[in-house]
């Protein structure tokens, strides 16, 4: 009897999710009239802003990633192995985009990077997407921190570094040659979340006046019928096709998990 | 002077001292042994000689050169943990050139090297191996080899054994001896265990809450403790106490007995307390054994160890060990049996604090 209940549990929550996204496929398929047709993606992909801002979502998602792997590897580790203390603290930090909305944040940057500001980012085009890169990384701080701290609690860092240093190893050597490998899998976690945040994010590009692809979607999606249905399918699939190699890519791990 | 010097080193973590003035000289290719109970300090003068901890005060030179400002990767030290602490992404080839390409040796004189490393601890067919395929005992040589693979100054190892099974312990330290002597490399080797310590060390340290209590050679260690702490610690040597009933007769009384030392003891008078050790190899209470000493007690208990049966009998207040050898024919004695341990004066060690 009880099984019966977990099962509609199961069906309820799968329909739930499925119907609208069913519904939406559906609908994006039915441009042309009486027949099923990818007349609507053929649109989307043909439409030049898409190619242009979705290609510049692409390249800022992959400068943010660089960014963050770069500022978050090095701060985990060192926090780690040299602040354990401070943990906590740090954590906390990281945490704050997911508290702070973005329009908060993006605000302040422009208030603190005004043209009139002692580093008047938002004065030329670069700048602009070098900020627009800062926010990125900061919504996707969270998500970053916490799996590259995890990854790093799977290795002993403070011994790890010691053999690393009784061999000759100096910093720049230990992070590159030992660290990033061993959370490797954990960066890519991150890496592909942060993708997915990057690619569907508006707030920010809309604000900062960038053409990104949250943006454009929106404004499809203002003016069209069948397009948005497309575009949204196609940003769904985006996002899930991340969240596959994440998974992808925990399953080639190629080292074990370390004896406890 | 001596290639690895520590002098007069101090090592406090905040309020606590854990270092107090700790003084060794290593020789080229010795083999030391720092040997202590667990908390001793043991680890902390290891980690200052390798520089991930800076004596608070005190000297450290190794070949001449003033170790103190020198970080810990511009010391040329190898450090093997007990924790292996191989490199999780590193297959063992790429393990044990990890210290050479850190140098910028070129490529073919790393393998050659990596190569004659692994022939060393006998693991040539392994080399594809990561870290994790391995068993504890074989981690641990191939960090033997990336240790050494670099031609250290100097060989650290923190308790290298403690993790492995009690015969792969034995096999293992005698193969890290024999390396260690065939490439003549300065070692220091630390350990709680005073078999390993007594078997493989040239000289051994002796701690003692942050000091070195005895320095010597494992047979002086063993045979001559020079002090209470390393007598009990080292061997399985027997406290007994005693009053002096005359010093210049060299007489003691233990419980209701007396029994004469083989020489006066000086600087003590009548009625004071004396420690005496007893090593468990010295003494017999086999029929018509040799000794001019002897000492009546009663059994506590037996435990036979395969080749020999350790006994344990109470005298006075005390309870001495003593050993004697399986035999066959001979049935061990049983607790409450009244024996008579028979040894020689000579044997009888004087503990001074
Ligand atoms: N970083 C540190 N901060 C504070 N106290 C420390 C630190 N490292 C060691 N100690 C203290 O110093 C003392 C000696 O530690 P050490 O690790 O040298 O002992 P050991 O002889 O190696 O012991 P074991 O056999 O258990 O490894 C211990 O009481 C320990 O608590
Ligand atoms: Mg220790």
């Amino acid at each position: 009897m009880k099984k019966i209940w977990a099962w509609g549990a199961l069906v309820f929550g799968l329909l739930y999710f499925t119907l609208p996204l069913i519904g939406m496929t559906n609908f994006s398929l039915k441009m042309r009239r009486g027949e099923y047709s990818f007349d609507a993606y053929q649109k989307v992909f043909a439409d030049p802003r898409f190619q242009e801002t979705f290609t510049y979502s692409v390249m800022q998602a992959l400068f943010t990633i660089l960014f963050g792997v770069l500022l978050v590897v090095p701060t985990a580790y060192w926090v780690r192995l040299k602040l354990p203390r401070l943990r906590p603290v740090i954590e906390f930090i990281t945490l704050l985009p997911l508290v702070i909305p973005a329009i908060v944040i993006v605000f302040g940057y422009i208030r603190l990077y005004n043209t009139s500001s002692w580093l008047p980012l938002t004065g030329s085009l670069t700048g602009t997407n070098i900020l627009l890169m800062f926010g990125y990384a900061t919504l996707a701080l969270p998500y970053m921190y916490r799996a590259v701290d995890t990854g790093l609690r799977t290795i002993d860092v403070a011994t790890l570094t010691e053999a690393a240093q009784s061999l000759g190893a100096g910093w720049a050597t230990i992070l590159a040659k030992i660290i990033l490998p061993n959370v490797l899998v954990a960066v890519l976690s991150g890496a592909f979340l942060t993708f997915a945040i990057v690619i569907g994010e508006f707030t920010m590009a809309a604000l900062l006046n960038r053409p990104a692809f949250g943006p454009y979607m929106q404004l499809l999606g203002a003016n069209r019928a069948y397009e948005p249905a497309a575009l949204a399918v196609i940003a769904f699939g985006i996002t899930w096709g991340c969240l596959g190699l994440i998974q992808l890519v925990s399953r080639f791990q190629k080292s074990a998990p370390p004896k406890a | 002077m001596s290639f690895l010097s520590l002098t007069s080193i101090k090592k406090s973590f905040g309020p606590v001292h854990v270092v107090h003035d700790f003084n060794m000289d290593i020789e080229k290719g010795e083999f030391v042994s720092f040997l202590g109970p667990s908390g001793c300090g043991k680890t902390t003068v290891l980690r200052m000689i390798a520089g991930f901890e800076s004596p608070t005060s005190g000297k450290i030179v190794i070949n001449g050169r003033d170790q103190n400002s020198l970080k810990p990767n511009q010391r040329n030290i190898g450090m093997v943990f007990q924790a292996y602490a191989l490199f999780p992404n590193m297959n063992v080839h790429d393990n044990v050139a990890f210290g050479l390409k850190v140098a910028g040796t070129d490529k073919s004189e790393t393998d050659a090297r990596v190569k004659q490393m692994l022939g060393l601890i006998k693991l040539e067919h392994l080399a594809d191996r990561f870290p994790y395929q391995l068993s504890g005992g074989q981690q641990q040589r191939v960090a033997l080899a990336r240790a050494i693979a670099v031609k250290p100054q100097v060989l650290l190892l923190d308790e290298p054994l403690s993790a492995l099974d009690a015969k792969i312990r034995v096999s293992l330290r005698e193969e890290i001896r024999q390396i260690q002597q065939q490439l003549g490399i300065t070692t220091v080797f630390v350990t709680h265990d005073q078999e390993e310590a007594l078997s493989i060390s040239d000289r051994i340290v002796v701690m003692n809450a942050g000091r070195a209590d005895q320095i010597g050679t494992p047979f002086e260690i063993y045979n001559t403790p020079s002090t209470r702490f390393v007598a009990s610690f080292v061997g399985t040597l027997s406290i007994i106490e005693g009053k002096v009933a005359d010093p210049a007769a060299g007489a003691v009384t233990i419980g209701n007995q007396q029994i004469a030392l083989k020489d006066p003891i000086a600087g003590m008078k009548g009625g004071d307390s004396i420690s005496l050790a007893l090593r468990p190899e010295a003494g017999s209470i086999a029929e018509g054994a040799k000794g001019d000493t002897a000492l009546a007690g009663e059994v506590v208990s037996t435990s036979f160890l395969g080749s020999v049966i350790r006994t344990r009998l109470r005298v006075g207040g005390d309870v001495i060990s003593f050993d004697m050898f399986n035999n066959p024919g001979v049935a061990p004695p049983v607790s409450g049996d009244n024996v008579t341990l028979r040894f020689a004066a000579k044997d009888l060690l004087v503990i001074r604090e």
